[in-house]
């Protein structure tokens, strides 16, 4: 029996296997934020232990950074105390911080990605649950709690056991204007909030192929959307080609080795899944979510499902989330109405997600009634998005170009969707007060959420693309 | 480092039937901002439990007087979404021992085993009963057995067994702690590191 992709690589990180213990594996790269991390620090402290290795942790601040005047002092005082405690944590353990005003700053899932520490074969973790989209290289990323972060900090180890396998397959040919953000959301709907959960998914299929590594990053980025443990797609020439040549990628020989490595990390053609799923890429259309949690979302021309298509114990939950949500049975949220349009996100604010809703926005307008916010998720991207122009065709749409940071993903920082208004978000969560206390969220791709802020409604995408103008933005 | 023992507990307890209930309703993501692990259970389910203007909602269940004990019993897919381990501190800060569901999502499952709160899955008809026996008699009384894995509805006598990993029963039941498990082993790591 050949063996998947996934077990490959996490046969290749365990220390140690003992009959009724959850395997020791090894952690090749641990990173750390300001949120998470704290509580991790100090029970080192208590323990009276060092960081075991300091040079596989990599630190930045993302959560709770200002998106506005970055160069200024964090105004909210427990936002810059937690921003201040990491710096500290950092130099007193001997750990590479990337903070506020670093080339190299952003979002943790942006930044590993870049600067080439993320790469096929290794294991990834980080107290933070998106850390599945380093998976978009064929690696093993998963999110962990405070106590794990400590015990990786204190061993390089984590106590796991192993996952089932799942192979998510999508063939075919994606209409026009649909994209990965779109497949994520086709695939959490079909399958629920939970459906993967006990589960290391491997995506595979020519759709999945196709896609850039911005793609496969989102897609990964949302495995937990699911409930999977993690999600991966095996590296190939776009993998390695994206690798090469980055900042702490390897060089030379040792980028010759590491390439005939990452040769053979697939699953075998007889690998024994615990489960197999296929989707079509044809029936999928661009996506938008209506409900609390994102496997509540529809193809944006659909209506909003009926309570009673609902078992008699689910109804209670889905109707607390109609009426959060203001919506009502059988309503379609085409033509609706909205408020702000965010775009960023460990999700969606990468330099393909920019140049794609620039070369969108180029020459348009936003709606009156919206308030746009792009948020770059690096310093990196940042940059790039200004050398490239872009920030002067979002400046003439209404789109400002913000500084890097996890914003309105989440709230932490002063970008929050204010009470009852209406986001479409290419962020990753709809959950009931996720980007403000009692905020609404409808997730959706970059290009949808552009395209909602030009017209002030929910918009259906492929309304603006012919077949000919935007075919390059099919993914 | 000792961690807290659960080996058995009996008590009324706190239901709470909705599904899909992430960690963010668990613990809103603006008070992840403390830095030390205590006193978030002040702000357990905050948005379901407090207005805006922090007037406790009277019909939340943690604000009906009739409610009380030592284990949540929630609908399926309990604490999906963010890893942050602060839902588990909040859980457990705020008093209780356990949570039961019919389904946990596996980040939280993890983080509330490492912090001695036991998570206990039940079947979909065992967590049915469970509802309709406390919104019976709020007082009813619920029995965990860790030791021997089994919940019991002791007014009925009604029994299910639960499933939990031996490693972590042992080290729930004896206080024992991962990472002192790990650095028992770390001549293993070093030779890992080697090859």
């Amino acid at each position: 029996m050949g063996q998947t992709l996934f077990d490959k690589i996490w046969d290749a990180h365990v220390v140690s296997s003992n009959e009724g213990f959850p395997d020791i594996l090894y952690i090749d790269t641990h990173f750390i934020h300001e949120v998470t991390s704290p509580q991790a620090f100090d029970g080192l402290r208590t323990r009276g232990l060092p960081v075991f290795r300091p040079k596989q942790t990599v630190a930045t601040a993302d959560h709770n950074v200002p998106t506005w005047d970055q160069h200024l002092p964090i105004k909210e005082e427990l936002s810059r105390y937690q921003v201040d405690m990491l710096t500290k944590n950092c130099a007193e353990f001997g750990i590479e911080l990337y903070g506020l005003g670093h080339p190299f700053q952003g979002i943790v899932h942006v930044i590993g990605p870049e600067l080439g520490i993320t790469r096929p074969g290794g294991t990834y973790v980080c107290g933070d649950s998106h850390t599945s989209t380093h998976g978009a290289f064929g690696a093993i990323a998963f999110g962990i709690g405070t106590s794990q972060v400590e015990q990786v900090m204190a061993t390089q180890c984590l106590l796991q056991s192993r996952p089932k396998r799942m192979k998510i397959e999508v063939n075919g040919k994606l209409q026009n204007g649909v994209g990965a953000k779109d497949i994520i959301l086709y695939i959490i709907a079909q399958i629920s909030a939970a459906g993967g959960t006990g589960f290391a998914v491997e995506y595979a299929g020519d759709t999945i192929r196709g896609l850039s590594m911005e793609g496969r990053m989102t897609i990964c980025n949302m495995s937990i959307e699911m409930g999977a443990r993690c999600g991966l797609i095996a590296p190939d020439e776009t993998t390695i080609n994206y690798v090469k040549g980055r900042e702490f990628a390897p060089k030379g020989e040792a980028w010759d080795e590491a390439v005939a490595y990452w040769q053979t990390l697939y699953s075998d053609e007889d690998a024994d899944f615990d489960s197999i799923l296929s989707f079509k890429a044809e029936d999928i259309e661009p996506m938008i979510t209506y409900g609390t949690n994102p496997g509540m979302g529809i193809g944006v021309t659909q209506h909003v499902p009926e309570t009673a298509s609902f078992e008699q114990k689910e109804q209670g939950s889905y109707k607390k989330a109609l009426d959060y949500m203001g919506l009502h049975d059988d309503e379609q949220l085409l033509g609706k109405p909205i408020d702000y349009v965010f775009i960023g996100s460990c999700t969606n604010s990468r330099i393909e997600d920019l140049r794609q809703v620039a070369e969108f926005v180029k020459g348009k307008h936003k709606a009156d009634n919206v308030t746009v916010w792009v948020v770059p998720g690096s310093k990196q991207v940042q940059e790039q998005a200004i050398r490239e122009g872009l920030d002067k065709i979002f400046d003439a749409a209404g789109f400002p170009l913000r500084e890097p940071g996890c914003s309105a993903c989440l709230g932490m920082n002063e970008d929050k969707i204010p009470a009852g208004k209406y986001c479409v978000s290419t962020s990753n969560r709809n959950f009931e007060g996720r980007q403000g206390p009692n905020s609404r969220t409808f997730l959706a791709s970059p290009l949808t959420a552009a395209a909602s802020a030009i017209t002030g409604v929910v918009t259906d995408i492929r309304e603006f693309l012919s077949e000919s103008e935007f075919s390059e933005l099919e993914n | 480092m000792a961690t807290k023992i659960f080996k058995h507990i009996q008590t009324s307890v706190v239901p709470l039937p909705i599904e899909n209930i992430d960690t963010d309703q668990i613990i809103p993501a603006r008070f992840l901002k403390a830095t030390t692990r205590d006193g978030f259970g002040n702000n357990l389910f905050r948005d379901w439990r407090y207005d805006n203007e922090g007037n406790p909602k009277t019909d939340f269940v943690l604000n009906e007087p009739i409610y009380s004990g030592k284990i949540l019993v929630a609908g399926k897919n309990f604490g999906c979404g963010s890893s942050r381990e602060h839902a588990a501190w909040a859980i457990a800060d705020y008093g209780f021992d356990a949570v039961v569901s019919s389904f946990f999502a596996d980040i939280f499952k993890g983080n509330a085993l490492n912090n001695g709160l036991l998570p206990v899955q039940v079947s979909e008809d065992f967590l049915a009963k469970l509802f309709a026996g406390v919104f019976a008699d709020p007082n009813a009384v619920i029995e965990i057995d860790l030791v021997d894995q089994f919940i019991k509805i002791v007014a009925t006598g009604e029994t299910e067994s639960f499933e939990v990993n031996p490693y972590k029963k042992a080290c729930m039941t004896n206080g024992y702690d991962d990472i002192d498990y790990i650095l028992s082993k770390k001549e293993l790591i070093a030779e890992f590191e080697g090859r």
